[in-house]
């Protein structure tokens, strides 16, 4: 088996803004009739992310800061492969696990064990293999009864437990994780830490997208610094968030865990 | 320390195919295929989720399907003076097969707009939806086969080894779904006026294909008999047809098969097309 790698190479993802005219057919059936109307007949194009060229091999722990907006959501889905680039290149090998909204691909209506089962299914287990773990999964939740409940029932903060105990679970070789799981408690954030620290130790890559320093100081050695949907500045985590937020912000949190050493 | 990334290691891109590709068209649907697990429990899902808390469950679908059925049938024998022993079962199994039909029409067109989320934020071959639907419909005909089985024990039919004719038929039934859902589905998740489009064809053609009424009675009639041969345009005709005739125990004709297989054909062709340009745009899309 190969390590697993993201290679972006000037990639870029435009997205075309159908308005409710042009995204019907009467645009290109009846508009054909009438000749062009200047600017009207063309879509209007967001270019979500410009030549972005990146190369992640195995060990890398990425942070992703920059303003909202900045296509930081953007270049996770397109190194989880769900947007391929409309221009330039890209190539991912391994398996992905991707944690972004935290509601989508869980069911309300069904039971936390269906919830996990099925996205565990989604990430490329077998049902046999999610059968060995769902009780690892079921302990690192710390939702015991509840699990039984239909997810409609659950808190946003059960809902990232759920969503984090699968992917940690099933060893995915490319952890792709959004701001959005700063729901949990201090308690179980630590616990979530530790156990995001093994598993990017064990295998791959982590991309973490986050505005909390400290949780990305904890997790991730380098940066990613987006910004108009370009890589602003790519390097080690401290530098770059000095750069950021135009001060040192890490200083303190490097100085008290050098303290602890 | 490097200011960019153009300090670090250059990507090193293989000749990877690109986005459209048909090697990559075809990986999109093995892939899919591979995840049966998923589909499989999802296409269940679906069903319970619809019946959740319900007393009797799924079986609802039978149940409601039965009710129509039985009163379609018991009116339009009475309206067109036809024995209710043979016009009952022919507009029940009839409408078992136009449920599959039209249930793989309708939700083909919107298998990537209702799954908005889960393509934005879950990493999948597209084909997976596509599988899930065909399943879940798949499940629903097996449901409402339980009307024709009652059917059957009321009004014996003479039933022979043409039956095993019924398992062919319904795979190209499954296949058809698939490239329809393939076809309309990319395409109405660009342009939003499909659905609408098709939904009202679907509703056409419901009438326009003889399950409630049957090609038999209006060719018994000198005045409208020839009228009644133009059915053969419409493709839905064909296959009902190629299943429906099985289950009833009647002689099948290959014209039927013909034209079934040759909409397979071409569907299918025109499915991967699709697939092969616009796979990779559906995510921008929906």
């Amino acid at each position: 088996m190969t390590d697993p790698s993201i290679d972006l190479d000037a990639a870029c993802v435009d997205f075309p803004i159908f308005d409710a005219k042009s995204r019907s057919l009467k645009k290109s059936v009846l508009g054909r009739a009438g000749g062009r109307i200047g600017t009207e007949s063309k879509v209007p194009i967001i270019e979500a992310l410009r030549d972005i060229t990146v190369s992640l091999r195995k060990g890398d722990r990425v942070a992703l800061v920059g303003h909202n907006g900045a296509g930081k959501t953007t270049l996770l889905r397109l190194m989880s492969g769900i947007y391929e680039p409309t221009r330039g290149h890209a190539a991912v090998h391994g398996k992905v696990a991707p944690v972004f909204d935290l509601a989508v691909g869980m069911d309300p209506e069904i039971s936390g064990l269906d919830n996990i089962l099925i996205r565990g299914l989604f990430l490329g287990m077998t049902k046999k293999q999610m059968a060995t773990r769902i009780d690892d999964i079921a302990a690192f939740t710390e939702l015991g009864d509840y699990l039984e409940m239909p997810l409609r029932t659950y808190s946003t903060g059960m809902r990232v437990r759920l969503a984090l105990g699968v992917v940690t679970s099933i060893d995915p070789e490319i952890l792709l994780l959004d701001e959005g799981i700063g729901a949990v408690d201090s308690e179980f954030l630590a616990k979530a830490r530790d156990r995001l620290n093994e598993l990017v130790e064990r295998s791959g890559i982590l991309v973490f997208a986050s505005h909390s320093d400290e949780f990305l100081a904890d997790l991730c050695d380098t940066a990613i610094w987006m910004e108009h949907g370009t890589v602003k500045e790519f390097g080690p985590l401290r530098e770059v968030l000095h750069h950021y937020k135009g001060r040192d912000v890490l200083a303190e949190h490097y100085a008290h865990r050098d303290a602890r050493t | 320390m490097d200011d960019s990334s153009t300090g670090r290691i250059r990507p090193v891109i293989a000749d990877t195919p690109g986005s459209r590709s048909w090697s990559r068209a075809f990986r999109d649907l093995s892939q899919g295929w591979k995840q049966r697990a998923l589909w499989g429990h999802l296409g269940w899902q679906d069903i319970k989720q619809r019946y959740r808390r319900s007393v009797l469950g799924p079986l609802w679908i039978s149940i409601s399907m039965g009710v129509i059925a039985l009163g379609l049938g018991i009116l339009y024998s009475a309206l067109f003076q036809a024995d209710i022993a043979v016009l009952l079962p022919h507009i029940a199994v009839g409408l078992l097969i136009w449920n599959f039909i039209s249930g793989c029409v309708l939700e083909g067109s919107e298998v990537f707009i209702a799954n908005e989320g889960l393509i934005k934020f879950l990493p999948a071959p597209l084909s997976l939806h596509v599988y899930r639907l065909v399943w879940r419909q798949t499940l629903f005909f097996l449901h409402n086969l339980v009307i024709w089985v009652v059917l059957m024990i009321i009004f014996p039919h003479p039933l022979g080894w043409s039956l095993l004719l019924a398992i062919p038929a319904f795979v190209l039934l499954m296949l058809n779904g698939g490239w329809i859902a393939i076809l309309s589905g990319i395409l109405a998740t660009r342009f939003r006026d499909i659905p609408p489009i098709i939904g009202s064809v679907v509703q056409l053609l419901f009438y326009l294909t003889p399950i409630v009424w049957s090609v038999d009675i209006l060719s018994d009639n000198p005045a409208v008999a020839e009228r009644a041969q133009l059915v053969e345009l419409n493709p839905i005709f064909h296959f009902v047809e190629i299943l429906r005739r099985p289950l009833l125990g009647q002689a099948t004709e290959w014209r039927y098969w013909l034209v079934v297989g040759v909409i397979t054909i071409v569907g299918w062709t025109a499915g991967l097309i699709c697939m092969r340009n616009y796979r990779a745009r559906v995510a921008y899309w929906v």
